[in-house]
């Protein structure tokens, strides 16, 4: 599963020293008005992520993660500061990042396989190129043979592999996911890490990966930004030092630990972390 | 009562259970019902004889059956049956429909809610019976009457279902298709509508219900044809056996529609496991 194929390598080669900015964060802040109290959920967030670089961003909850990531596709302006994703100034959304919800978000009255060619027909995208493409990226995301299933049928992890699917479809070139595995049991949680690192290493994909969970931050992402609590600030942002590809046996690895505890540390004096899900900031 | 009839309580028991055709599940299912009717009717057939009451207050049920197999025979059950099924058909469609686009506009376009939906509440306060003689006054004696006071009381379920399923959106949905850039009517398309669609099913089920309903009031008011017609008549020469004949053409006729609309219902709504209606149904 975890091959190390020359194309991969390749991709990781390149990412990094190419140096292309995939994401520019600017002095970002915003501010929620509700009636007469206002809610300050980020302040001048500044962000750099490269092409086809890994990032986790980690923090307590309600430290306006989720609305760093809604800010990115354009859902809503900030109140302050600006983003750039490849090159253009995000003013509305403009269908080329991928999302990956918490939950799985697919729609019930659509088989797997439209549900993953959704943004194909959003977008307008040639049809039959779409179908072909989203029958490939059920297979990389071990879903083959399930085309022609309702959601419903699909256990959480497998509809959750649906929605990867569907983000990657239309090859975006970024790719944003809030707490992708949040929901899904440890077991499934772990595997659907090594999934990810897989499908990441295979498309070239730039990712900003939210989560609550520092060890899994520290497992997949090659930078580790780590948020306060409200308002949201960046406190600093790490450098993962472990090679490619990691195994979960990685996670054992003395320089792992001092990660995940050099993070825990800077998160002390912000409130606990580790509780689960639940703490999202709604719009 | 369409409920209790159509066996709406125990929704699963006919979709879920593997039909296993043992004599314990056919017992169960058909046999022990079957066993509770024969023995009411045979109670309320020796109650009636036994204190001999007078046939004019409450029929036997031996009576009610020959008045149903001659008004079947005669062929007039079927034509007047026709001419109410045709109203509350009619009515149905053309109040549903109204239901759907107003409920549709009203969500696309807010503005319009502001300006539209008071004149539908209002409208909806007034007992639809207190409109019927007007409807009668102002379109005759025909079809047209009862076909409007049909549509006018099937109109309000569906308008306000439609308005409820359209803005029952999870805002994950909501936002997977904006930062797709999708339009307005893309997000009616691919999410609005198939997500309104159990609601606008369980609206159209209460709307059935009501549109015989409302053909037989209308008839009541003034008709000179259907099943309403035919009961006032039979009121009038307190041929009471002949008014309980047509109750039960009225209770199959409810029942076939409603069971249409639920087999429509499971085929256009299949993702949903229950076949409980959402929604309020008025």
């Amino acid at each position: 599963m975890i091959g190390t194929s020359g194309a991969q390598t390749l991709s990781l080669e390149r990412s990094p020293e190419t140096g292309r900015i995939a994401l520019t964060v600017d002095d970002v802040s915003m501010i929620f008005a509700r009636g007469n109290t206002s809610v300050h959920a980020l302040d001048r967030i500044s962000l750099e992520v490269r092409d086809g670089e890994f990032i986790a961003v980690v923090g307590p909850s309600g430290c306006g993660k989720s609305t760093l990531l809604k800010l990115v596709t354009g859902l809503r302006p900030p109140t302050g500061g600006r983003l750039i994703v490849y090159g253009r100034e995000v003013t509305r959304p403009r269908g080329d990042v991928g999302i990956v919800f918490q939950s799985p978000v697919l729609l019930p009255w659509r088989t797997i396989l439209e549900n993953v060619t959704l943004p194909i027909d959003v977008l307008k995208l040639d049809a039959a190129r779409g179908r072909e493409r989203a029958r490939e990226l059920l297979a990389l995301v071990g879903l083959a043979g399930f085309e022609k299933s309702y959601p419903n049928e699909l256990s959480g992890g497998m509809q959750q592999r649906a929605a990867i699917a569907r983000a990657l479809v239309y090859d975006a070139p970024l790719l944003l996911m809030d707490e992708p595995f949040g929901a899904l049991d440890a077991m499934t949680r772990e595997q659907m890490n090594l999934e990810l690192q897989r499908i990441w290493s295979a498309s070239g994909k730039t990712v900003v990966f939210i989560t609550h969970s520092i060890p899994e931050a520290v497992f997949l992402a090659d930078r580790i930004v780590v948020m306060s609590a409200r308002p949201g600030r960046v406190l600093r942002t790490l450098d993962n030092p472990l090679p490619r590809m990691r195994s979960l046996d990685d996670m054992l690895h003395p320089e792992f630990g001092m990660l995940v505890r050099e993070i825990r540390g800077l998160l002390g004096g912000h409130v606990a972390v580790g509780e689960s899900h639940g703490g999202r900031v709604d719009w | 009562m369409a409920g209790v009839l159509t066996g709406e309580g125990d929704p699963r028991a006919a979709s879920s259970a593997l039909p296993r055709w043992n004599t314990v599940v056919l017992w169960s299912r058909y046999g022990l019902p079957l066993t509770v009717f024969v023995v009411l009717m045979g109670a309320w057939e020796a109650t009636i004889r036994y204190f001999e009451v007078p046939g004019y207050l409450v029929p036997p049920p031996s009576a009610i059956v020959r008045a149903l197999w001659s008004g079947l025979m005669s062929g007039l059950y079927l034509t007047h049956a026709v001419v109410t099924a045709t109203e509350a058909l009619v009515g149905f469609v053309i109040g549903s429909c109204l239901g759907l686009t107003i409920g549709m506009i009203v969500v696309v376009f807010p503005t319009m809610e502001r300006i539209v939906y008071p004149y539908i509440v209002a409208l909806q306060t007034v007992p639809k019976v207190a409109i019927a003689p007007l409807m009668v006054v102002w379109f005759g004696f025909g079809l047209t009457s009862k076909i409007l006071v049909v549509g006018l009381v099937s109109l309000f379920p569906v308008l306000v279902n439609v308005i409820a399923g359209l803005r029952a959106i999870d805002q994950d949905r909501l936002d997977l298709l904006g930062a797709l850039s999708a339009s307005r009517w893309q997000i009616f398309r691919y999410l609005r509508f198939p997500n309104a669609l159990p609601f606008i099913f369980a609206g159209l089920n209460t709307a059935i219900v009501f549109a015989v309903i409302g053909a037989i009031v209308g008839e009541f008011v003034g008709a000179n044809q259907g099943i309403g017609f035919l009961i006032l008549q039979a009121n009038y020469q307190l041929d009471i056996a002949g008014a309980f004949s047509l109750f039960v053409i009225l209770s199959i006729m409810g029942v076939s529609l409603h069971a249409s609309l639920r087999w429509l219902q499971r085929r256009c709504v299949f993702w949903m496991a229950s076949s409980e209606p959402v929604g309020g149904g008025h």
